[in-house]
Parts: structure tokens; C-alpha cells; sequence
């Protein structure tokens, strides 16, 4: 199983011409064809033979300088536009839309050489954080199939999770990346608002929406991340910080570091089960030297219902273009979940609302910045859990709302300070993944990175597969 | 009709800027010279799903160009709001336009009638265009969006115009303003200036604003702007004396039957559900920015017809005649002096290029140039007629024949009439001035 290794093994066995990016691509291929009927981690496939063309001239043209993810097939998550290939955010309103262009990430991975194997599937247009609310077939986890893999990147990291792709880009608004990163045990990393364009990604909330990295390891991420990272003139909103070789620092100790355990994280809500295997983590980062304090953040309490007037108000808005009269699908296909996004927003920027809802949340995000920011005086990075729960029953999520919504307690109050956050295998319940998130400061993706690779040199809980795989 | 009513307008008017590429993607910004419908399109001006703004910085200082030439305040912080409605030429279901924080406000238009107050300058994007015709047979709509995401710069006064004639006025003399800063075209018929006046009438006595007002649309001439008022007043006062008040709506001029007509009722008022557009960041005019700005901002007009008042007696109402922008109001200004600096009367040049006496390009022939066609011009007319109708009664008299010729119906010798005066009075003397002489000589 060749995609089992890391995208810098693979790289150079291919500069060593020991594998080919054709073995690659088959074997994703393969993989794909195997399991993905019952995991429905994909909308839309390429083309076998003309996947298999483009990895032919691959191998032929790689150079010894070419990029460390030349030849490597990928996936990408279906909210990204891809050039003459459909593209749906998982949405039949869109189900025959093929854009003319490219979003801005996807290009800089075809870039730099990678091979697109295909489209992940998703919560439509990311409302929601199981895979289920999607438009086509819900997708399973691959470590129990009765259960949803997390979302709305969901797709993606089963993908990454059954080794079909060595890694994929995912999109996080409310922590979609972080919850199937956790939930079918890979790695993901939510960018800091601003480090990656956003052009050419289907707009879930504008201001939340963030463009990350999925893959097996945190070394790997920090490859990706460099390859993505940077301003954009297409995008106003991104950011020139300089981008950092995140590749080159991984290895400097984190001894000294500061690990903030924020208590309102720790609270009712939690299973035990997560407390309890977070907690253990912090055990591998204090033998790195780190140390740990506990934080508190007050308002986090109100991060859930800021989250859901800011997100709907901008999705109320950014979803008014599809209107029935463009694109093919009618209005009727907006799922229950959307349309009940769609209202939410729309009433709380209406006249006589707009004041105590929209407006009244905007000033509270502003509080809880604040207060992140007060909290990272104090520490390095905060660490936290990523779900209160296991990953759930199919089917459970999508008939109750309101625990949907909790769901993302954790995650959510990060894309409203707009930090980045790396979320990564920290154990086992029940034979389920368990995933913690590592919190830092605007723009310290590096520092997330360190602390996420040492981790990961003292534990292999990323490295394990799950029993869909065999043996 | 003038002691039991005053006339209340405010106007909002709507400015295409010519900057070269649009507002918010780097599309060519020309839909009126465009050959085929949406060919300066793409991905962002059409709003297709993940395609993002980004600011056209000239546009931007342009609209603080005009706020500053109409004395505005201009907020060192500003942004974009997405204002949101539906309608089939807005491709993202929402207007990017500004809301509570324009790039300017507070700033003054004179007229004769005095000054009325500017509310707001902001600037937004540009609709699609719906053009509704048959195909096939088949009423169809269609759409064009070479026009979307246009720079547009939206002017609101206060409700400080009282007349159908000074709205006129305010209006001409924003157009004038736009001109000189040569920021746009306005074209009033294909659109690139767009005029809307809210028009209600206040019983003579009350100060506070009558409590509903018209908004007239789709005026696409100063004329039909002060047609349409006329009207308004004309339909508002008979209303008013049955003893009700009008409806609050939006009318439209239909300008071959010279009346207004409703569009859109109050029950059917928008909620824009403006917000702040993310897409965007805030847009901070530091020092630097600003004073760069300032340095392109030129004389303000009406401080150079003034000047042109005080240093040449020149009339504003005919120098207004002769220039648009401030790069040919800087011609004139060169051409005024080297005139005076010859002695030679700028008021009687003025005179002269107005009523045509004078034909030549101000704005292509040089300085020197122009000076000497006008001492030229000067001369030919330097006879009275009374002079010339004296040597007219000579060669008549001498060209008996010519004369005859002439009035059994030979018209054309009267050219030959024209040589001979012109040889005799050894200088040149206009074509028409002579023939009308000599045409009343002979009759």
C-alpha cells in the first residue's frame, strides 16, 4: 500500500523512479473502486484513462526539482471550482454545473504537479457536520460504517483515512476540516482567516470560510501548507504575511511552551471518554517539555449562538444567486438544513432585527476576539477537544436540529476569532477516533505544526487504518 | 399654486464612471462601444459561485475626487455593504454598494436659485441589462451583462431643491462638475448618467417634510426631468386639494405623452438587508493616500469661471459653452492669456468661437495659432455696413448687367457681385454678411 507512506517517502521514491505516479493513481484508483460504494466519500471521479494519461506524462516529466507533491494523485473537497469538471457543493441545484475556472488552491496544487483523482462529498454547500445533509449518498465512516465520518469535509478525510489519496483540501467555517479530521483519525488544519484564497470556493459564510490541508500526518500538512499559503490579488482578504518553510522548523523542540486547557471546554457536554483521552495527551506534550495551564474563556458559552447568526446572515446572502433561474436546479432543492440557514439569516438582517440579532452577534465576535486574544497572553497554543461526542448513528444528527448544532461547540468559536487550528489523532473509545485541536495565535500556523509533529513522533495513533482496510 | 404649496425635491443621481476596467474584476469597462453583448464578462462580474470582489482603487479616488470638488466630508474609514434584492440583471442577488459609511457626505452644489445640499456621495457596482424582444416569435428577455459591476457613484442631495427649473439646474451643474473632473461621459441616453427626483409638495406654514414623497424614475433628459416635476406638482396639487395625500411610490416619465405613471407602490418596499460584505475588507484613507489624491484634484470650476469673470469679462454662461473637462478648461486658460497679453479682447473672442464667427478646434490648434486666426477674424468684420454698402452701391452700379442677370433669376451671379466688392473693399468680408448686403441693394 503505497499511499500508507508520507508525501516526502513518496516524493523521493518517485524522483528515485522507484514508484510511478501511474502506480499511484492506480492504486487510488483501485481503492476507490473497492470501498467507495459503501462510503460514499466521493460526488464526482475523473476519468480513469485520462487520469492514468496525466500521471504518464508525469513520470516522464519529473525533474529533480520539481514540487515534493509532483505526480502525487489528490482529492479535493466538491465546495472548491474545478475547470470543466462538475462542481456541486454537494447540491443538486448545482448537480450539472461545470465552472469555467479554477479556484485559486486547486490551481496551485495542479501547479505544482499533483494529479486531481476526483471531487469529495459534503454536507450541501457545508451545513452540517456528519456528510449526511448531502444532496447525493450520506457517507459513512470507514471505522464504523453505521456512523457518520464528521463533516461537512467528511469526504475528504475518509478518503485520506482508507489511504484512497495521500491527502485532499478541505474547507472549515465552523469546523469542518477539524470534526472528520477527528472523527476518521487524520490530520487537518484549519488555517488562520486570511492564509490561504478563498477564490474560487463555493461561499458557505464569507467571513468564517476557511481553505485547509487534510492528510495523514502533520508533516504532511506543513508541506501542503506551503505550497497553498499566500496572498492572492483575486482575493482581498488575503493576507501578505510572509509564508514560513513550516517544513523546515517541525523538529525545534517545544520545551518551555506553554499548553493552555481552557475549562469551559471541559465541561458538561463532554464525553468522558474524549476528557479522559485529551487528557491523557497532555501527558506525551509535558515529556516534551511543554507545559500546561489551565485558561478560562467566559463568553466561549456564546460562541454556538454567534456562530449561527453570522453564518446564516452570510449564507442567507451568499446562497441568493441561486434563484432558479440559473445553473439548472430550482430553489426546491435547497435541503431542510439550508433553508433553515436561509431563514435564520435572512431574519436576523431583516429591518427591525438586524439591531438584535446580526449586529448585537458581530459585537459579541468582537468580545470573544478579545478574549482569545487575552487567553494567548497567558499561554502558547490552547488545547481542546474537537467534538463532545463519538462520531453518531447515521441518521441521528439529521433528525434532531438542535444537537447538530452543538456539535460544533468546540470548533466554531474558532472561525469567529478567525485562528488557526490543527486538529490531530489523539486516541481511541470505543475502537472510535478520538481528535484534539491545537489553538494558536493568528498566523503561528508554524508553531501549530511543531507541536502537532512532536506530538505525532511520540505516539502513532495517526498511523493506524481502519478495520474497512483489513489485516 | 405658489402660496398654498412649496415644492420639495431631493434627487439621487446615478454617474458610470470611465475608468478603464470595472469595479470589482478586471473586465474592460466600455458596455456602450461594446460589439456583442457579454463579452467583458467573467467569473466576478458575473457572479458565478466562489468568485470574490477586489476593489478598483481608481474608482475609489475618483469618487473622493468628486466629493472633494462638491466640498464633501470624506470618512477616513469607509466600506462596502451588500445591499440584496432580486431581480434578474443582479447576478449574485445582491448589489455591492455602501451603506452607513459613503466615502462622502455633506457636501454643497450652487445654483441661482441657491445652494442645495449633497447627502451623500458613495460608490457601488453597475446591473446587467434586461433587453426584452422577440426571437423566434417568442417574447423573450434577455440578458447583458457587459454592464455589470460598472463603477457607479451615487450623488443624493437633501431635500433642498424647490423649483422643476433648479432641479434642472443642480442637475446640469452636477454634470458639469463630473465633466470637468473628466470622471465620466454622462451620457444621459445610453444611461452612463441617471437622473431620480423624490418630489412632494409642503402646505405653505407646515416645516416639517411632508410625510410622502414620488420618486420619479427613468428620466433620461434635463428636460424631461423638469417635465416630469411639472407634472408631479400639477398631479400632487389636485390630489392634495380633494383633501388626500399621494401615494408614496416610485413613477416613471413617459416622455411622449409628457405624463408620470406608477411603477411601484409603497406595499411593494424592499428590505435590502444590508450588511457589511465580508468579501471586503474596510478601507482605511491614511494621510498619504488622501493628500495623493488631493494633488490630482484640479481648480474647482467654479473658482475658474470666476477668475475668467474678474481677469477677461468673459460671461460664464458662454464660457460654459466652450470646454468640458479640466484639461481643456487648462487650454482655454492659456489661450485666454496669450489673447490678453496681445491686446486682443478675450470677451470678443469668446463671442466669436460661441456664435461661430470664429471656426477652429480650441483644443487642437496651438495657442499662437488660434491667436492669429482671430486677428484674422477680427479684420474681416473690421468694415460697418454702412462702409460696405456704400462700395456694394458702386460696383452695382458699374455691373448693370451682373444686376439684370441677377434678378431675371440668374441667383449664382451673385458671386461674381461678391468677388468684385471683396476686390474693392481689399479685404476679407463674410460670405453672408455680403450677399445679404447686396441682396438688399438690389431688390
Amino acid at each position: 500500500m503505497l499511499i500508507n507512506k508520507s508525501i516526502k517517502e513518496l516524493s523521493s521514491l518517485l524522483k528515485k523512479k522507484e514508484i510511478s505516479s501511474v502506480d499511484l493513481v492506480k492504486e487510488s484508483f483501485d481503492k476507490v473502486e473497492k470501498l467507495d460504494s459503501k462510503l460514499h466519500s466521493f460526488i464526482t471521479l475523473r476519468e480513469k484513462k485520462q487520469v492514468l494519461k496525466e500521471a504518464e506524462t508525469k513520470d516522464k516529466l519529473r525533474k529533480e526539482d520539481s514540487s515534493i507533491i509532483y505526480g502525487l494523485p489528490f482529492s479535493i473537497k466538491d465546495a472548491y471550482n474545478s475547470e470543466d469538471l462538475r462542481t456541486t457543493a454537494g447540491n443538486k441545484i448545482l448537480d450539472d454545473y461545470s465552472p469555467p475556472y479554477s479556484a485559486t488552491v486547486l490551481k496551485k496544487i495542479i501547479d505544482s504537479g499533483s494529479i486531481l483523482i476526483g471531487k469529495n462529498n459534503l454536507d450541501a454547500w457545508g451545513h452540517g457536520g456528519s456528510t449526511e445533509n448531502t444532496d447525493y449518498q450520506p457517507a459513512h465512516n470507514p471505522w464504523d460504517l453505521n456512523r457518520i465520518p464528521g463533516g461537512s469535509s467528511g469526504g475528504s478525510a475518509i478518503a485520506i483515512s482508507t489511504r484512497m489519496v495521500p491527502f485532499s483540501i478541505g474547507e472549515d467555517t465552523g469546523g469542518s476540516i477539524r470534526s472528520p479530521s477527528s472523527m476518521c483519525n487524520i490530520s487537518g488544519l484549519k488555517v488562520t482567516y486570511g492564509r490561504v484564497s478563498r477564490y474560487g470556493t463555493i461561499a458557505y459564510a464569507s467571513s468564517l470560510d476557511s481553505v485547509g490541508p487534510m492528510a495523514k500526518s502533520v508533516e504532511d500538512l506543513s508541506y501542503l501548507l506551503e505550497i497553498i499559503a499566500g496572498k492572492d490579488e483575486f482575493d482581498s482578504t488575503s493576507s501578505s504575511i510572509q509564508v514560513d518553510k513550516y517544513s523546515q522548523f517541525l523538529d525545534q523542540s517545544i520545551k518551555g511552551k506553554i499548553i493552555g486547557l481552557p475549562k469551559e471546554f471541559f465541561t458538561k457536554g463532554l464525553d468522558p471518554k474524549i476528557k479522559k483521552t485529551i487528557l491523557e495527551a497532555t501527558k506525551t506534550f509535558e515529556k516534551l517539555g511543554a507545559k500546561i495551564k489551565e485558561v478560562s474563556l467566559p463568553y466561549f458559552a456564546y460562541g454556538v449562538s454567534i456562530y449561527y447568526l453570522i453564518a446564516p446572515s452570510e449564507t442567507s446572502s451568499n446562497l441568493g444567486r441561486y434563484d432558479g433561474t440559473r445553473y439548472g436546479g430550482e430553489r426546491e432543492l435547497f435541503s431542510d438544513e439550508t433553508k433553515r440557514r436561509i431563514l435564520l439569516g435572512t431574519y436576523a438582517l431583516s429591518a427591525g432585527y438586524a439591531d438584535k440579532l446580526y449586529k448585537k452577534a458581530q459585537k459579541l465576535r468582537t468580545v470573544l476576539i478579545q478574549e482569545y486574544e487575552n487567553a494567548l497572553k497567558e499561554c502558547d497554543v490552547l488545547l481542546a477537544p474537537v467534538s463532545p461526542s463519538l462520531p453518531s448513528i447515521i441518521g441521528e444528527l439529521i433528525n434532531d436540529p438542535l444537537k447538530n448544532i452543538l456539535e460544533d461547540l468546540y470548533t466554531v468559536t474558532i472561525n469567529l476569532v478567525g485562528a488557526p487550528s490543527l486538529s490531530i489523532p489523539a486516541g481511541f473509545a470505543e475502537g472510535l477516533p478520538v481528535g484534539m485541536q491545537i489553538i494558536g495565535k493568528k498566523f503561528a500556523e508554524k508553531e501549530l505544526l511543531q507541536i502537532g509533529h512532536l506530538y505525532q513522533q511520540e505516539t502513532d495513533w495517526h498511523k493506524r487504518l481502519p478495520p474497512i482496510l483489513g489485516k | 399654486m405658489e402660496d398654498k404649496y412649496k415644492v420639495i425635491v431631493g434627487m439621487e443621481i446615478h454617474v458610470e464612471l470611465k475608468t478603464s476596467s470595472k469595479m470589482f474584476c478586471g473586465c474592460k469597462n466600455d458596455p456602450f462601444h461594446a460589439e456583442k453583448p457579454n463579452i467583458y464578462t467573467c467569473p466576478i462580474c458575473l457572479g458565478l459561485p466562489g468568485a470574490l470582489p477586489v476593489a478598483n482603487k481608481k474608482a475609489i479616488e475618483w469618487t473622493i475626487k468628486l466629493g472633494l470638488a462638491l466640498g464633501c466630508k470624506i470618512n477616513t474609514l469607509s466600506k462596502f455593504d451588500r445591499k440584496h434584492y432580486f431581480y434578474p440583471d443582479l447576478p449574485k442577488g445582491y448589489q455591492i454598494s455602501q451603506y452607513d459609511l459613503p466615502f462622502c457626505f455633506e457636501g454643497r452644489v450652487q445654483t441661482s436659485f441657491g445652494p442645495v445640499g449633497i447627502t451623500r456621495v458613495h460608490l457601488e457596482e453597475d446591473t446587467g441589462k434586461l433587453i426584452h424582444q422577440k426571437v423566434d416569435g417568442r417574447d423573450v428577455s434577455l440578458i447583458d451583462f457587459n454592464r455589470s459591476s460598472v463603477p457607479l457613484v451615487e450623488i443624493v442631495s437633501e431635500p433642498e431643491i424647490y423649483s422643476s427649473l433648479q432641479a434642472k439646474e443642480y442637475a446640469k451643474k452636477l454634470r458639469q462638475v463630473i465633466r470637468y473632473l473628466d470622471i465620466s461621459d454622462c451620457d444621459m441616453e445610453k444611461g452612463g448618467m441617471r437622473l431620480e427626483a423624490n418630489i412632494s409638495l409642503q402646505k405653505k406654514g407646515e416645516t416639517k417634510l411632508p410625510n410622502y414623497k414620488v420618486e420619479l424614475k427613468n428620466i433620461n433628459s434635463f428636460r424631461f426631468l423638469e417635465r416630469g416635476i411639472e407634472y408631479e406638482i400639477k398631479r400632487q396639487k389636485e390630489i392634495l386639494d380633494s383633501g388626500k395625500t399621494p401615494d408614496q411610490e416610485t413613477r416613471g416619465f413617459n416622455s411622449e405623452k409628457g405624463i408620470t405613471y406608477t411603477q411601484r407602490s409603497k406595499e411593494e418596499a424592499a428590505d435590502y438587508r444590508y450588511f457589511p460584505d465580508p468579501d471586503l475588507p474596510p478601507i482605511r484613507l491614511d494621510d498619504k493616500w488622501m493628500s495623493e489624491i488631493k494633488s490630482t484634484e484640479p481648480e474647482l470650476i467654479d473658482s475658474v469661471f470666476t477668475r475668467w469673470e474678474k481677469d477677461y469679462k468673459v460671461d460664464r454662461k458662454l464660457t460654459e459653452l466652450l470646454f468640458e473637462t479640466t484639461e481643456e478648461s487648462k487650454k482655454l486658460n492659456e489661450i485666454f492669456s496669450n489673447l490678453s497679453k496681445q491686446k486682443l479682447a478675450v470677451d470678443k473672442f469668446v463671442n466669436a468661437v460661441v456664435n461661430k464667427k470664429l471656426s477652429v478646434n480650441l483644443f487642437t490648434v496651438s495657442v499662437e495659432e488660434i491667436a492669429t486666426l482671430f486677428k484674422k477674424s477680427v479684420a474681416v468684420d473690421d468694415i460697418t455696413d454702412e462702409q460696405l454698402t456704400l462700395i456694394i452701391k458702386k460696383i452695382l452700379s458699374i455691373n448693370q448687367k451682373a444686376v439684370a442677370d441677377y434678378k431675371s433669376g440668374k441667383t449664382n451671379v451673385i458671386n461674381f457681385l461678391v468677388g468684385m466688392v471683396m476686390r474693392e473693399a481689399k479685404k476679407k468680408i463674410e460670405f453672408g454678411r455680403m450677399v445679404k448686403l447686396i441682396k438688399s441693394s438690389i431688390k
